[in-house]
């Protein structure tokens, strides 16, 4: 296994130009989500439109401050879930999920994760998966706090 | 036991490393391990590891228990340990409390002061509340920084800084005031782990003590690397662990002065602390027995004292040269790169081996990815001690530690990693 394995173009080019990023308003939701061990930090937002299991994800909006994997993966996150329904977004997530904890052992479904196939090097070095994962999951728990709050609108 | 290399001169290298199994291994594409991290944890020479195997393949037993041979010989093992230690840095055996790691032992002191409503009135020295201030600094290790923390939240009592010059040396400007009346203990490290920095201990405890204030020293960086005396050391307390000195993970020492032991209640309670045991109510031991509850990590105080032995046989004076002069080396061979910013002093004056630096563009996580392709091991993030991160405005760093094994070629290939980083992700 050699660096550009894990560094793919795909994900240096995220890093240089990230897609989406800063944070906007309106917004639903907003969280902040911590990497502990190295202090990397995500912030977002997310903006939904409709309710329930129709519910879209209007806007994505983040702010990233992290390495290369960690800051390439909110920029891939947001590209590919931004205008998608909340429930199609989740499969892309847990597909995600279980690319990252398959240690390199198993085939990325390219279909359903598009550019996120490109961290399938990362999945071989458990230092890195939550670097990876970090936005994924602050998406997940702003889209739950805004959907609790969109239902109790409704 | 085997004779160590470089008892007369500078240390025999090639002979120390030929005595540490790990460093012949191979890692990540077949390359030789560059181990950069010992701040993190030390590796350990085959002399230690065979004091802990002898300890368990001939002596194994409960120590301070049981009637039999077995018995007798580990309470002696443990009990030598402690003595070894001791003499390691100048102290009376008495005053070294087993704990299981540095962490425990800053927490041992202060849970103790928490308690000492339990403790009777001889206690009340330690007793902190609303009004009282703890003191630490903007340079701590989460370790001596966090249970002080929860000290304070704990008893009311207010927790204050000593905060960092740019350089990373502790601002003493404000000593005279944050070292009044109302200070109860001051907590400070005797090398930082990131900046290297070295504050003067003494003459913060010097102060401390003109007011009635307690001291505790974090020497999880210092004892392994440089000679420490604690007869000149200043503070009341010294805390350090094993595994950063060459010693078997699981154990750590609490050193303290006798009387102030002596007067301070227990903070983990249970077996063999005890004096008398009643339904009503429980008498303790003097110390140092009075501070280990359980049945104590005997191999690991053994393998301990064997570290101790071999950086005697080395001779601390020498282990903190060849340590200068690779800090040296280090800094003049990194400062070299552009974009390259050292957090701490870059001289080696009252400073240790820990050298940390942020590359610009580069995230310390990619830096450390780029090195352990190279089979360079070195620390990356906030090492645990976020308060000084932020003060010397770096998110995070990456960091490189030296110890006795290592050598300057080590130090031309980390330079040399760090610019293939820059290369790498095309920022130079």
């Amino acid at each position: 296994m050699d660096l550009e394995s894990m560094y793919q173009e795909m994900i240096l080019e995220h890093y240089r130009r990230p897609l989406h990023a800063g944070l906007r308003e309106p917004f639903d939701a907003h969280v902040q989500h911590v990497n502990p061990t190295c202090g990397d930090e995500v912030t977002l937002r997310v903006t939904l439109k409709e309710a329930g299991s129709e519910a879209v994800l209007a806007d994505v909006s983040y702010e990233a401050l992290g390495c290369s994997i960690s800051q390439a993966s909110a920029s891939v996150m947001a590209d590919m879930i931004i205008g998608k329904t909340v429930s199609e977004a989740m499969r892309i997530s847990d597909e995600f999920l279980t690319l990252m904890q398959s240690r390199g052992e198993t085939e990325p479904d390219e279909d359903v994760l598009g550019d996120a196939v490109a961290f399938a090097g990362v999945s071989r070095y458990p230092a890195r998966i939550k670097c990876a994962l970090l936005a994924w999951m602050a998406w997940k728990d702003a889209t739950a706090k805004a959907l609790s709050k969109t239902g109790e609108q409704g | 036991m085997t004779t160590v290399a470089g008892r007369l001169g500078a240390l025999d290298i090639e002979a120390i490393r030929s005595d540490f199994p790990i460093l012949g291994r191979a890692v990540r594409g077949g390359r030789h391990l560059i181990y950069l991290d010992s701040g993190a944890t030390s590796h350990k020479p085959r002399q230690v590891l065979d004091a802990e195997r002898d300890f368990y393949t001939t002596h194994n037993a409960a120590a301070h228990r049981g009637a039999h041979l077995l018995g007798e010989e580990a309470t002696d093992a443990y009990e030598g340990a402690r003595a070894r230690i001791a003499a390691f840095l100048g102290a009376d055996p008495g005053e070294i409390v087993f704990t299981k790691s540095t962490t425990e032992a800053v927490n041992l002191v202060a849970y103790a002061m928490s308690n000492a409503a339990t403790g009777g009135p001889q206690a009340s020295r330690f007793s902190v509340g609303p009004g009282d201030e703890v003191l630490v600094t903007e340079s701590e290790h989460h370790a001596n920084l966090v249970p002080w923390q929860q000290l304070c939240e704990r008893t009311g009592a207010t927790l204050r800084w000593f905060g960092v010059t740019p350089e990373g040396r502790i601002d003493l400007s404000g000593i005279d005031e944050l070292i009044n009346n109302r200070t109860k203990v001051v907590a400070v490290t005797h090398q930082s782990n990131v900046t290297g920095v070295v504050p003067p201990v003494a003459q913060i405890a010097a102060a401390a003590h003109k007011v009635g204030a307690l001291v505790l020293a974090d020497g999880a960086q210092s004892v392994p690397h440089r000679p420490v005396d604690v007869g000149s050391l200043g503070a009341d307390f010294l805390v350090f662990s094993g595994h950063k000195m060459l010693g078997p993970s699981g154990v750590g020492v609490l050193w303290g002065r006798r009387e102030l032991l002596e007067a301070m209640p227990p903070f983990i309670t249970g077996g063999s602390m005890i004096e008398v045991v009643h339904r009503e109510g429980t008498t303790f031991l003097p110390p140092p027995g009075r501070f280990e509850a359980g049945v104590p990590a005997a191999a690991q105080a053994v393998g301990l004292a064997a570290a101790c032995d071999y950086l005697d046989a080395l001779g601390m004076a020498k282990v903190a040269d060849h340590e200068d002069a690779l800090t040296a080396h280090a800094l003049d061979a990194l400062a070299g790169i552009e974009g390259l910013r050292i957090l701490g002093p870059l001289d080696t004056r009252d400073r240790g081996g820990a050298v940390s630096f942020v590359l610009a563009g580069i995230h310390p996580h990619d830096v450390g990815q780029v090195l352990d392709e190279l089979g360079i091991a070195v620390r990356t993030g906030h090492h645990c001690a976020w308060p000084l991160h932020r003060a010397l405005h770096a998110q995070a760093s990456t960091r490189a530690t030296f110890y006795v094994y290592n050598t300057h070629d080590e130090v031309d290939a980390l330079a040399d990693g760090v610019r293939h980083a820059q290369k790498f992700f095309g920022t130079a």
